[in-house]
């Protein structure tokens, strides 16, 4: 009846899984039951599970990133505690089914389901907003991304307290991810919620390509996007077409798991090595799937609190797709060790060095953006400062990895470890961190609490640097990565260093959450009226702030880059139009959020092998798509007047300002 | 191989049998007191060390500690000072680029009124220029140096010596190393003889999961896959014990998977192989498959003798009685050359298999 699903799937006898299963459950009880005792369900249903608007879509997918960086951030603890503890001798308190785990999920969900949705959380909230539009191109596609993002998510987290997850890293190499050397359902959990999630980013990503292509404003050529918009374009470029070798990859490794096949098995011909190339063609341009919007909006940063306009738009535009196309180039770099021939080594290494040159390019423009500005050091500003130096070394010791020779023996090991957190930390996650708090006022109405994102900026900076250099001097000195004890009193010390790193790291995550708390608590002091906070440049900046759920009342007309910074200008931004039009806005759906929870449902079925729940599913999720396909009734228009009086109330507020 | 044979700098303080002592005491089940006492003194004397190395950075490297800094073969040396002219080049544009975002920002901080304000300045030809041009430049000397040295260090290179290199079979399994002297006839557990001055020739497989075989002293690292084999040449100019590892993860007893690598004079090498020749352990086709067992901390052992196809059959995964890989291929190849009508007559195992230690062609 539930396939492998048996009570004994529950580790009822690990005293600290269980201790984390309980505390995610009185977190979700607590939720549901504040949720409860105000009456929101109503609120919670109407206004945001079935919600197509792409700024409520966005805000979602930051609150999941948030949520998965304390998970992941949780597994991270507990892998520097662990190899602090049990270098010297001894034994730690994680044995290495446990500690295996750890390091699986911690990467699975920081990549997976911390960076993916938090860049395409700012993605959604902002890029339509930069190009004048009033939605994405397809909002109900939209809430189902969202919503299989989520069960994917869920389904990670799932593994905890039912069954186990994967225990072979995060990119999951056969054959040790083959069913002879794992057996249990921890790969399977790996596979489903990769899948269920790859959907939701794949359909993500040809919503917002089809957005930026067909829904700009009037006057907004291609070369008078906003940076932001650009590095988004080339983003979803990228995702669409890597995550469909993702989703290939997984296909095959669960056909050799459920149905007996040998792609890459050792057995009947099958061969690992095939896997190790695709999961890397997808995986490297990854990286730059993070990377490429953080740069985004480092650049929108800049320049705005440089009071400038960014420096060198068009080598920008060029430097941005000349990664997004190089990626796609260099993923053999992953594996110099594999026993290629030297020429195909050095064409690899050669191929991601010329990588580094546009990124150079980048680097060098955002410091002429301040060159002759007036920088303000808000935090968005620190966030950006702090990536700047900390990316520019990490990309060196990427670089100095990509020489194969140097990879020979740096590879695997923490040296790695700490370059990728590196560009990671530093590029993405400060790139996360800096759009927050930029683009926070614009989504929710009022500023984030300066002081406290200060001191997280530090917390974390700082925290980074201790928890990390360390781990760059254990990789020469031949420390490889994911070890769960060693007996070495030299890297005992390095290790104590970088576990106290993390302890500082998590008082800037702290920090984030106190900035959180106390700005809610102080909104109506930090409410932004004006809609333009920072003195902003681009088109966000013109609507309010929360923007109304239809964005622009009347839709811009673009006739420069910076093209809100060129209508204050002219002195004619923050006038209401002479008089206003209805406006055509799609309805909210539960069919998005149903079919995510389905999805779930399918990935939970197979990987219990409860066959009758995924064909219930399945076929639940079709009748779901084929009834909302009758659904004639999707759009409505606005009437002008409710546009007036909405908008009237924007310009109240604003009168105030307005002698400014 | 035209590898110049740096001699690692005088050897500090730092005794050449440090490294893998801990190991390897592990591994016999040796370990006096008086030894323990010593290890814990060492201990306490190294711990203050690193601090102070933290605190400055460890900017030189020196330290003993730092094995990928102080190689003690000329593979590992020619990796180190390519690790180091890399970041040297690196360091040319990274250095300024830090400096001017410091400075940058601080001269042009809001506050700042004396400093020039261009509020519309936004492009300049000439410094487009230059940051193009400047990343090409180092780039484009990195990419010399790659391709250069990606030839020189092509792991399956043998290396130029005066010695007959000497082979060794690497397999790896759950979890430990075994290592077949296929000349000597002789194999080892957990523990690799290695003499010094002479290149070493290594075949590598897997006989499960994928691994890494690594020497971090002596250099390059590479992949060991079930099925596949890898090779690799390293040399050992030095005498000593190394520590080897297992540089992929590859299951729960991952982390115990390191070994020994002894480098040791003609002399004692010579005694090594005798000593092992008169273990009294046989590696056969029996006792590998009971070897290939999962198992952890696996103390050090000495095989007699070997199957004379044992590596061979790993690599073909036929030592479970199975048809050969290689001769399964040839007979399809057969089949196909030949027609359908072949299949009439074909028997399903090729003539190899009835009778193990036959002279079977294979990858081998």
């Amino acid at each position: 009846m539930f396939g492998k699903l048996t009570m004994s799937a529950m580790p009822m006898n690990q005293p600290i899984i269980m201790g984390a299963v309980l505390f995610m459950a009185i977190g979700v009880v607590v939720v549901l039951g504040v949720i409860t005792c105000c009456g929101f369900w109503r609120q919670l249903w109407t206004e945001w599970l079935t919600s197509v608007d792409h700024k409520r879509i966005g805000v979602m997918y930051v609150i999941l990133a948030l949520v998965m960086l304390l998970r992941g951030f949780a597994d991270a603890i507990m892998m520097r505690s662990q190899q602090a503890l049990a270098s010297d001798g001894g034994a730690g308190y994680l044995p290495p089914e446990h500690f295996d785990q750890v390091f699986t999920a911690h990467g699975v969900i920081m990549i997976f389901f911390m960076a993916m949705p938090f860049i395409v959380g700012l993605m959604n909230v902002v890029v339509p907003l930069q190009i004048g539009a009033r939605d994405v191109a397809f909002p109900y596609l939209n809430s189902f991304s969202l919503w299989m993002t989520v069960s994917g998510a869920i389904l990670v987290n799932l593994s905890l307290a039912v069954g186990n997850f994967a225990r072979t890293g995060w990119l999951a190499y056969p054959p040790l991810s083959e069913l002879h050397f794992s057996p249990d359902v921890g790969v399977d959990y790996y596979i489903w919620s990769l899948q269920v999630a790859g959907v939701g980013t794949l359909l993500g990503g040809v919503n917002m390509i089809t957005t930026i292509l067909r829904m700009r404003a009037p006057g907004m050529t291609l070369m008078r996007m906003p940076v932001f918009t650009w590095t988004a374009l080339c983003t979803n470029m990228l995702i669409v077409a890597a995550f469909p070798v993702l989703t290939v990859t997984l296909g095959l490794l669960a056909l050799d798991r459920y149905l007996g096949m040998h792609f890459f098995t050792n057995a009947a011909g099958g061969n690992p090595m095939m896997y190790v190339n695709l999961i890397w063609i997808w995986g490297h341009p990854e990286v730059y799937i993070l990377i490429l919007p953080c740069f985004g909006v480092f650049s929108e940063v800049i320049a705005t609190f440089s009071g400038k306009p960014l420096f060198g738009y068009t080598s920008m535009v060029y430097a941005t797709i000349c990664i997004t196309v190089l990626s796609f180039t260099v993923w053999l770099h992953h594996f110099f060790t594999m026993g290629s021939g030297a020429d195909v080594n050095a064409f690899f290494g050669i191929t991601t060095m010329v990588i580094a040159i546009p990124t150079g390019v980048k680097i060098f423009n955002w410091l002429f953006t301040m060159y002759h500005g007036r920088v303000r050091f808000e935090t968005p500003v620190l966030w950006t400062l702090g990536f700047m130096v900390t990316f520019t070394i990490g990309g060196m010791s990427g670089v100095l990895m990509a020489v194969p020779p140097a990879d020979f023996v740096l590879h695997n090991s923490v040296f790695l470890v700490a370059h990728f957190h590196n560009v990671i930390i530093g590029g993405v996650v400060f790139g996360c961190m800096a759009g927050y708090n930029y683009w926070f006022p614009k989504a929710l109405g009022f500023k984030l609490d300066e002081r406290w994102g200060k001191i997280s900026f530090w917390f974390w900076l700082i925290g980074f640097y201790v928890a990390f250099m360390p781990l760059y001097a254990l990789g020469l000195m031949g420390m490889t990565r994911r070890l769960d004890h060693m007996d070495n009193p030299v890297w005992h010390v390095y290790l104590m260093v970088a576990a106290g790193g993390a302890a500082i790291i998590l008082c800037g995550i702290l920090a984030q959450l106190v900035q959180l708390f106390v700005s809610i608590r102080n909104h109506v002091a930090l409410r932004d009226a004006t809609g333009d906070p920072w003195n902003g440049r681009t088109l966000e900046w013109a609507t309010a702030s929360p923007p109304s759920f239809y964005n622009f009342a009347e839709t811009p007309v673009v006739l420069s880059r910076d093209s809100f910074w060129d209508m204050k200008r002219r002195g004619v931004a923050f006038h209401p139009p002479v008089h206003y039009h209805r406006i055509h806005m799609p309805r909210n759906t539960g069919a998005g959020f149903i079919l995510g929870v389905l999805g779930g449902v399918v990935g939970f079925g197979m990987i219990w092998h409860i066959w009758w729940l995924v064909l219930f599913a399945v076929a639940a999720g079709l009748t779901v798509v084929i009834a909302h396909s009758f659904d004639e009734d999707r759009a409505y228009y606005v009437p002008s007047g409710e546009v007036a009086e909405i908008e009237g109330r924007h310009f109240q507020q604003l009168m105030p300002q307005a002698g400014d | 191989m035209s590898v110049e044979f740096v001699s690692p700098a005088p050897s500090r303080a730092c005794p050449a049998h440090s490294e893998a002592t801990l190991p390897a005491a592990m591994n016999t089940g040796m370990d006096a007191p008086g030894k323990r006492q010593q290890r814990r003194r060492t201990r306490r004397l190294r711990r203050a060390f690193p601090l102070a190395a933290l605190l400055g950075m460890a900017p030189l490297l020196g330290g003993c500690q730092f094995a990928l800094m102080d190689p003690r073969g000329p593979i590992g040396a020619d990796e180190k000072s390519i690790i180091i002219l890399a970041t040297v080049l690196m360091l040319i544009v990274v250095v300024p680029v830090i400096a001017m975002t410091l400075v940058f920002a601080w001269r042009y901080r809001a506050s700042n009124s004396a400093a020039a304000y261009a509020p519309d300045w936004d492009h300049s030809r000439g410094i487009e220029t230059v940051v193009w041009l400047v990343p090409c430049l180092i780039i484009a000397a990195l990419g010399i140096v790659t391709w250069v040295s990606s030839h020189r260090l092509d792991p399956y290179r043998p290396i130029e010596a005066a010695a007959k290199p000497l082979t060794v079979q690497v397999v790896s399994l759950d979890w430990k190393w075994l290592f077949i002297y296929p000349e000597q006839h002789i194999a080892s557990v957990n523990q690799l003889a290695l003499p010094v001055g002479v290149p070493v020739k290594f075949l590598l497989t897997s006989s499960s999961v994928m691994n890494a075989f690594f020497i971090p002293r002596l250099g390059t690292q590479i992949y060991t896959m079930a099925g596949m084999q890898t090779q690799l040449s390293l040399l050992a100019s030095k005498a000593g014990d190394y520590r080897g590892i297992s540089s992929n993860y590859s299951g729960d007893g991952f982390s115990d998977m390191h070994f020994t690598a002894e480098a040791m004079n003609a002399k004692a090498f010579a005694a090594w192989v005798a000593t092992t020749r008169d273990s009294s352990r046989a590696l056969t086709l029996a006792s590998y498959r009971a070897l290939a067992q999962p198992s952890e901390r696996v103390p050090v052992r000495y095989y007699s003798s070997v199957a004379p196809t044992l590596f061979h059959d790993i690599l073909n995964q036929c030592t479970n009685g199975a048809p050969c890989r290689d001769a399964a291929m040839n007979l399809a190849m057969a089949k196909e050359a030949l027609g359908s009508n072949f299949l009439l007559c074909a028997i399903t195992n090729p003539p190899g298999a009835d009778s193990p230690g036959a002279d079977r062609k294979g990858i081998h």
